[in-house]
């Protein structure tokens, strides 16, 4: 079971960039120990801000931020996952996924396994000595998971991963990524502008306002896990999302579309 | 058929060239066709060869200076960008003074002929290099920088892992410049230098014949030196297309 120390806790946290913008102002939330969370708002609502922050790519301006990867003894314990699958091009898929072992000091040999395992775990294990241009975009995605999950990490943080593929690729790896997530202890702060796919993953999901970026409301989904694709099709589902797209729209309401 | 095109476009040129030779009757010590142009440099392959290795010697061993520093400059820059705003300058003072112009002055402080001709042919061929492997290694993707800190990457595996393979297509595109710019210097160092001696490159052997008007000699060494171009800019389009095969989209198919 996974102890308290991979709570994610953010405190009236503020970030202003030197540029002038002012991107989050007083922002609370926590992601409790193997808890999925969704944050979910119109761009330019400092949703990515906010999953920079937590993993300690940057610092806020005011507020506190506590998070395994701001912990200096839990190296890797965060994995981060881009929109772009952002895959080193002239590696194979297999040294891709082995790139966050590597940087910390393992062999090639020594990780073999780990590292066949989680290609195994994302389906990706005839494609090991792949090069990404090889790839369609729904394999790179999943490798680019593959590479996050391969350090066994206790955080997870997607930057709307699925947000440029195509609707059929993008459920399926809906549904993969609930059963990879539900199969190990695992927090996942999930960023997307989907209300459906917020709605469909989410323990929780917390909608964010625009200018500057604050935690509007929160909703909790309250349909057990697992999760399957006639989920879409319920009620509790459907409520979700009209209760959601209320929250969007009220957010909206004054800025430009 | 566009290969077809490209392979023709010589044969024909040097068919044409004979042709307008033989029947407008151009003198040889004017216009020499390319069938005496080939005789001749038969007739002295020997003495053009000693000549063409010595030329080689000079553009090679430049462009391999210019690499290792092109590649080490670059990198002090990528990695202390104070060192960059404060020597960047000069390398750009370098490369914009015109060869010729500075080339008296290297033979006149440098003892060793082959040394100032080293040194001139470097000066031209190492800021491509330098200026395009900086901006490879200033290429990389932010994400995946961002990826490295996450991970907790040491200097030496960023610029090992993360940097150079970025830098990679960069740099193979400043060597296809540095290699004829090399093959340029050298020859242009040469011919200010006017060397004499034992030991003399093709562009000594163009001077002595137009001395002596001997201009299907001069045509034999300027094919030489064309090849040798051409061969260069092979050589590295190859190697690029061998390091870069499966990943970069230059080179996909």
């Amino acid at each position: 079971m996974q102890s308290d120390d991979s709570r994610i806790r953010l405190e009236h946290v503020s970030e202003r960039f030197p540029s002038g913008l002012h991107a989050l102002e007083d922002v609370n939330l926590q992601v409790a120990a193997g808890e999925f969370v969704s944050l979910l708002g119109p761009s330019g609502c400092g949703k990515s801000t906010v999953l920079r922050l937590v993993a300690g790519l940057d610092f806020p301006s005011s507020g506190r931020v506590d998070a395994p990867a701001l912990r200096r003894e839990a190296a890797a314990t965060t994995a981060f996952v881009f929109q772009d699958p952002t895959l080193m091009p002239w590696a194979s898929v297999f040294d891709n996924v082995y790139l966050p072992l590597r940087l910390a000091g393992r062999t090639r040999k020594e990780v073999a396994g780990p590292v066949a395992d989680v290609l195994a775990l994302v389906g990706l294990d005839d494609f090991a000595r792949s090069f990404p241009s090889e790839l369609s975009g729904g394999m790179r995605m999943r490798a680019s998971i593959a590479r996050a999950l391969v350090t066994q990490p206790q955080v997870l943080l997607m930057d709307e991963p699925f947000a440029a593929l195509d609707e059929v690729t993008r459920n399926r790896l809906n549904l993969d990524l609930l059963a990879w997530w539900s199969a190990r202890p695992l927090s996942v702060l999930f960023v997307t502008h989907s209300v459906f796919e917020a709605a469909f993953l989410s323990q929780r999901v917390l909608v964010m306002g625009v200018r500057p970026g604050h935690v509007v409301t929160e909703l909790r989904i309250e349909q057990p896990y697992p999760r399957v694709a006639s989920f879409r099709g319920s009620t509790v589902f459907q409520q979700a999302c009209r209760e959601l797209s209320a929250a969007i729209e009220s957010v909206q309401q004054g800025a430009p579309a | 058929m566009m290969r077809l095109l490209s392979w023709l476009t010589i044969p024909m040129l040097l068919l044409g060239w004979e042709l307008l030779v033989r029947i407008a009757g151009i003198p040889p010590y004017t216009l020499p066709a390319p069938s005496l142009v080939a005789q001749t440099l038969w007739a002295n392959f020997p003495s053009l060869a000693a000549s063409w290795w010595f030329t080689l010697k000079i553009t090679f061993g430049a462009l391999a200076l210019a690499c290792a520093g092109g590649i080490a400059i670059a990198a002090v820059f990528a990695l202390w960008r104070p060192v960059e705003v404060a020597l960047f300058p000069l390398a750009i003072m370098l490369q914009v003074t015109p060869l010729v112009a500075i080339a008296p002055l290297i033979l006149i402080y440098v003892q060793s002929t082959t040394a100032a001709l080293l040194l001139c042919a470097w000066v031209v061929a190492f800021f491509p290099i330098l200026s395009s492997t900086l901006l490879g290694l200033r290429a990389a993707d932010p994400n995946l920088r961002d990826l490295f800190r996450l991970y907790g990457a040491t200097r030496w595996q960023r610029l090992r892992l993360l940097l150079a393979p970025s830098a990679l297509p960069y740099f193979l595109g400043g060597l296809k410049i540095s290699g004829g710019l090399s093959l340029i210097g050298a020859v242009t160092a040469e011919m200010v230098a006017g060397v004499a001696g034992r030991e003399t490159g093709l562009a000594s052997r163009i001077l002595e014949a137009s001395f002596r008007t001997e201009t299907p000699k001069m045509f034999a060494a300027l094919t030489l030196l064309v090849i040798t171009g051409v061969l260069i800019f092979w050589l590295f389009g190859a190697l690029s297309r061998r390091l870069l095969g499966r990943w970069h989209a230059s080179t996909l198919p």
